[in-house]
């Protein structure tokens, strides 16, 4: 039983940590006012850029570090048409979405069925590690999971405890006023998306290079769009996003962990987006209740001279 | 120094300029795509110039980019409406798989009688569109959760559904290893034009709706409710609109639209259930450019289905003459549809720039 | 020249629509509180906003202490020693007074604000401006976000303070207060900049004034050199009456009355208190009181916009307990809301903007077809029988501006709304002929028999237009009096919260 549950905890956080990654980078777009929906784009484009360089030069690290650039690259195209050109955000995520799908899909095909000769090694932090039920699952991860816990508490801290996080925050809500006390809202805006962007192409990466590990079509399956609703869930708290990504990783174990017993692989496959849907929509009670919400000037451009 | 870019409101926008950009956002993108041709060692001039004669040149290739119009036409009517709304349904592509599980399903295992299977195919696939689609209306209305996420999840929701079908209970008698249901009876088969595979009724439907739906925006009392319902729904509601009426009535009738359409793609062309990627090539997110495009003016959206269909067509062009993947498409329909937003905001505002 | 601490020369200014700014030289002096006034859309904030770097002029050049400088952001004008306070509040809700603050300044990223609390409390010991630094900026009142506001700009050393609208969100006595603490910053030699329209504020704190029409500069002159019927004659170009005729009218029976009203506001908090009065035809019942007071909640549970949770609404005598905003539209209600914004559609035509609340009668459709010949001929019937101004009445009712927007909206709910007229800040931001038009209109209405509720952070329109004048603060209905024996003083302290005997 024991096992079970290391096993099953192991998998949960394997499985959550690409929905972390991105999460938080999400988070920090929209806590800048940017909803940014061309997050399964880039990280897919990521996947796929991580996978090719990492064949390419025999080494995951360089791999990450494309994917982390790639992802980012395009995330200022996104960036460029939402908040300098100011236009529809929904759309320009949609169509950079596609773009990064489709791109991918081109780049990626010589590598289908191919393996990578270095994958990502997975270290046992000593002493932790021999702790039952938490060390193997929790300290026995490759090092990619440890950096995404870390950056997840970094990130918070950021947020909360730093006058840029502060900056962020004021405008999300109110770009006029952080306007007009000074702030630079593109810059600050621009990064955050970069951040966004940087982030996303990571947790790709590492779908790509650890976690499954492989290149096929549309590896993503929708995961960045589980990204978004969990972004919503966490209420923009990249301490939130921690658990809520495992929650998410577990439902993911949960899927390969009942196959055995007869259930149709694909009536399983669906619990990801259902599971989206349902705690969304208990997410929202709780959202009205605590009268929390997204902050305030979310997927508005802001415009300085606009007089009409 | 820094360069400042200011943005000045024009006034009225000619009506020339917006079409101007559409062309321009398209030849742009037709530009940009070039470079991955060139990447495999293709010609650009070569690419299109195939693509293009497939697509439009011959009477066959024509059929066929009509063929992949229908859908087109009807899913971005409904979602022009749902748009208008300010219902952000991107589940299309879901709400069509749902009308193709209602045809199949009620083609081969009830025990509807020929004469009039056809009609009821298409009020099932409509009311299973619709039914997908309301799901996460009624979420958005009453807890207001954010559409894009949750008419997505329905969209892999719905690819999952289709192929435990397929695989599970419907799979198919005759066709041992296949991942395939049985053929349809013929007397759920829809009409085809002889020659061609363009399935009449679908066709009809698509086109009549495009002009319906366009008249009862602008003409009629639920057309002045929907407009202004998602203009300002503070007025709307002093007004008396009720913005849940306007939100889940928009939402019904783009995913039923949907569903139509799923029904047509059974019952006219596949006869089967089959993988959701072979019954829908991306018509859910292709219509998303039509509806952003054509804008409910049925005209628009019929040209611009035309237009996109023949470039799926040219789709299959580049996989099977020039061996490039189908996934180009997706590529081309990305850029399109990112230069035709910026061509929007330059239609709208004169961009000046300070040194 | 070195006596002005500001000089603005020949700053041209244009948007698509309208020469905001034409030619206009604004110079002011240090030690000096300098009144900017001008009607809305004279182009007094925009000008301002030039000034503080929120716009760029087409055309002329700044001056600071007699230095030539660029402004292209807001940091370069706090930078030069500028601050303004804004009309709207440029705060953010979900941060703390200290926070907001801290913002403005150079703070280190590890956020110690410590350091800038010692700063803060000193600044507000000195000039005697008291404030929670720890409260979220939602859970303060106007008056004191404004405070807020002015802390900031000082933190920021500002040497040159503007003031856009100040004294709208303030009671009688917080104006004082406010003059009182200008008064004081000029005498340590700052320069301050006071933007308004309201020409008794002029005449009591500043030392000059300079008077802007349609954009450019009427004169400038001495405060002590001038008087109000001068002013007011340059502002709006010709004499202007300041009184309006009110004849005495018949009473009739009570269309409105409310009985111990409780609402609720958007945080779940009680917006509205135990709320009871009556509003008769014939009559105008003024509702006076500072924005933010209950006032928006109690007329939206009216229309039926908002729900309330306990006591009893009459609307000719029938309750509207369960009544929709369409149902009580059919018992003749105009309804003007404050919020320009909430009771238009911008992207549709002016046409289509008229019929809003009739568009599912007779003759504007039939069996859910709009019949566009009626609303058309109905349209330009209104049109004209309300002046406004617009091209034709296909064009999109965003184009209007202020004034015309607000006689569309006119005219569309006083043509249904015969029997009870709510208006809320009926007038505001409208210019001076505009306001007119909209007084006579109501009163003519009350002398035709309508029931008026008015509804006005305006104290001189509470006072020309009532019949019995109420005040609300806080939710509750603090007093009210006949018009006759209304005194300013009186209703200033019920503003502020001093009840009747206190």
């Amino acid at each position: 039983m024991q096992s079970y549950i290391e096993a099953l905890l192991y998998s949960a956080i394997r499985a959550g940590t690409p929905l972390l990654i991105a999460t938080i980078g999400e988070i920090y777009a929209e806590r800048s006012g940017v909803m940014n929906l061309g997050v399964e784009g880039m990280m897919i484009m990521g996947a796929v850029t991580g996978y090719m360089v990492t064949y390419m030069f025999n080494d995951p690290w360089i791999g990450i570090l494309a994917a982390i650039i790639v992802g980012g690259l395009i995330s200022l195209i996104h960036a460029f048409l939402s908040i300098t050109l100011r236009v529809n955000q929904v759309v320009s995520g949609l169509s950079l979405t596609m773009l990064g799908l489709g791109l991918s899909s081109i780049m990626g095909k010589k590598y289908v069925g191919i393996s990578l000769p270095v994958t990502i090694i997975p270290i046992k932090i000593p002493i932790l590690s021999e702790i039952p039920i938490i060390g193997p699952s929790l300290f026995s991860q490759d090092p990619i999971v440890y950096i995404s816990m870390i950056l997840a508490i970094i990130m918070w801290i950021i947020l909360f405890k730093t006058s840029f996080g502060m900056k962020i925050r004021a405008v999300g809500e109110n770009p006029a006023a952080a306007d007009s006390a000074g702030i630079n809202v593109f810059m600050i805006r621009y990064i955050c998306v970069l951040i966004g962007g940087m982030l996303s192409g990571l947790a790709g990466a590492y779908l790509s290079e650890s976690y499954t590990p492989a290149w096929i079509e549309n590896l993503t399956a929708g995961i960045g769009w589980i990204v978004i609703g969990l972004t919503i869930f966490s209420l923009w708290n990249p301490l939130r996003a921690l658990w809520g990504s495992y929650f998410f990783g577990g439902i993911r174990a949960l899927q390969f962990r009942l196959q055995p017993l007869g259930i149709s692989p694909n009536i399983l496959a669906m619990l990801p987006y259902a599971s989206t849907i349902i705690v969304l929509s208990i997410g929202a009670k709780e959202t009205i209740r605590k009268r929390i919400g997204a902050p305030s000037a979310l997927g508005k451009p802001y415009i300085r001279e606009e007089k009409y | 120094m820094v360069i400042k870019i200011r943005f000045e409101r024009r006034v009225s926008p000619p009506k020339y300029l917006s079409i101007l950009y559409v062309i321009i956002s398209i030849l742009s993108a037709f530009f940009v795509s070039g470079f991955i041709f060139k990447a495999y060692g293709i010609n650009p001039i070569l690419a299109y110039r195939i693509i293009f004669t497939h697509a439009y040149g011959s009477p066959s290739g024509i059929y066929e980019t009509i063929v992949k119009a229908i859908p087109l036409i009807l899913c971005s009517v409904g979602l022009s409406l749902a748009f208008k709304a300010e219902m952000w349904n991107i589940g299309a592509e879901g709400q069509l798989l749902l009308g193709a599980i209602m045809a199949t399903g009620l083609a081969l295992f009830t025990p509807t009688p020929p004469s009039i299977i056809v009609p009821v195919m298409f009020i099932g696939g409509f009311m299973a569109g619709a039914l997908w689609a309301v799901i996460p209306a009624i979420l958005k209305v009453l807890l207001n959760v954010n559409e894009v996420i949750t008419t997505m999840m329905m969209n892999y929701i719905a690819i999952e559904l289709v192929r435990y079908l397929i695989y599970g209970p419907w799979r198919g008698s005759k066709e041992w290893g296949y991942p395939i249901t049985d053929e349809i009876p013929d007397a759920a088969k829809l009409i085809c034009i002889p020659g061609t595979r363009i399935h009449i009724p679908t066709l009809a439907i698509a086109i009549s709706t495009a002009f319906i739906v366009y008249l009862i925006i602008m003409r009629t009392t639920l057309g002045y409710e929907i407009r202004v319902a998602g203009e300002n729904p503070e007025a709307a509601r002093y007004a008396g609109i009720s913005y849940l009426k306007i939100s889940i009535l928009s939402m019904i009738i783009s995913g039923g639209l949907a569903g139509i359409a799923g029904v047509g793609e059974i019952a006219g062309i596949h006869y089967r259930l089959r993988y959701p990627e072979s019954i829908s090539m991306g018509y859910g997110f292709t219509s998303i450019i039509v509806a952003w495009l054509g804008r409910l003016n049925p005209i628009s959206i019929i040209i611009a289905s035309i237009f996109f269909g023949g470039l799926l067509v040219g789709g299959y062009v580049m996989k099977m003459i020039l061996g490039l993947p189908v996934a180009v498409v997706y590529v081309f329909n990305g850029i399109t549809l990112m230069f035709i937003l910026v061509g929007g905001v330059l239609s709208q505002y004169k961009i000046k720039l300070r040194g | 020249m070195e006596q002005y601490i500001v000089e603005m020369r020949n700053i041209v200014k244009r948007f698509p629509e309208v020469l905001a700014n034409d030619h206009i030289t604004f110079k002011v002096k240090a030690g000096e509180v300098h009144a900017l006034l001008g009607e809305n859309g004279a182009g007094k904030t925009t000008l301002m906003n030039i000034l503080y770097g929120i716009y760029s002029a087409d055309e002329g050049e700044i001056y600071i202490n007699g230095r030539k400088v660029q402004i292209s952001s807001p940091r370069d004008a706090i930078n030069l020693g500028i601050g303004m306070v804004h009309q709207h509040f440029m705060l953010i809700d979900t941060l703390t007074v200290l926070e907001n603050i801290a913002l403005s300044l150079e703070i280190p990223f590890w956020k110690p604000l410590d350091k800038i609390r010692i700063k803060v409390e000193e600044v507000m010991k000195r000039y005697g401006l008291k404030v929670d630094l720890d409260a979220k900026i939602w859970q303060l009142s106007t008056g004191e976000k404004q405070r807020v506001e002015i802390i900031k700009i000082i933190c920021r050393g500002a040497q040159i303070l503007i003031l856009d609208e100040p004294t709208s969100v303030l009671t009688p006595t917080e104006t004082k207060e406010l003059f009182k603490f200008l008064r004081k910053m000029a005498s340590e030699g700052k320069a301050i900049i006071f933007v308004t329209h309201k020409l008794k504020e002029v005449m009591e704190v500043s030392d000059r004034v300079t008077v802007l029409r349609k954009g450019k500069v009427i004169a400038t002159l001495e405060t002590s050199e001038t008087n109000e019927r001068m002013l007011a004659k340059m502002m709006v170009g010709r004499d202007v009456i300041f009184e309006l005729e009110k004849a005495p009218s018949i009473i009739g029976d009570p269309i409105l009355k409310v009985e111990k009203l409780r609402v609720l506001n958007d945080r779940g908090t009680i917006a509205v208190k135990d709320v009871s009065f009556t509003v008769h035809s014939g009559e105008i019942y003024g509702i006076a009181g500072v924005a933010g007071n209950g006032q928006k909640e109690l007329v939206e549970a009216i229309v039926g916009l908002r729900r309330k949770i306990s006591g009893k609404i009459f609307i000719n005598g029938i309750e509207i307990e369960k009544l929709n905003p369409r149902d009580i539209g059919e018992m003749e209600i105009a309804f003007i809301p404050e919020d320009r914004r909430m009771g238009y559609i911008p992207n549709m035509s002016v046409a289509e903007n008229l019929i809003l609340r009739s568009y599912n009668k007779a003759p504007f459709s039939k069996w859910m077809l709009l019949n566009y010949n009626a609303i058309k001929e109905y349209a330009q019937k209104l049109i004209d029988e309300y002046k406004i101004v617009t091209p034709n009445e296909n064009v999109m009712a965003k184009l209007l501006s202020g004034g015309n927007l607000q006689r569309m909206i006119l005219a569309r709910e006083l043509t249904i709304g015969k029997k009870l007229i709510i208006a809320v800040h009926p007038t505001y931001g409208l210019d001076v002929g505009s306001t007119e038009y909209v007084r006579k209109l109501l009163l003519k209405r009350r002398n035709e028999g309508s029931a008026v509720l008015l509804i006005s952070e305006d104290l001189d329109e509470i006072l020309a237009l009532s019949d019995r004048i109420a005040v609300m603060f806080e939710g509750e209905i603090i007093g009210e009096v006949e018009a006759e024996k209304a005194n300013i003083e009186k209703i200033g302290l019920m503003m502020a919260g001093v009840k009747e005997g206190e």
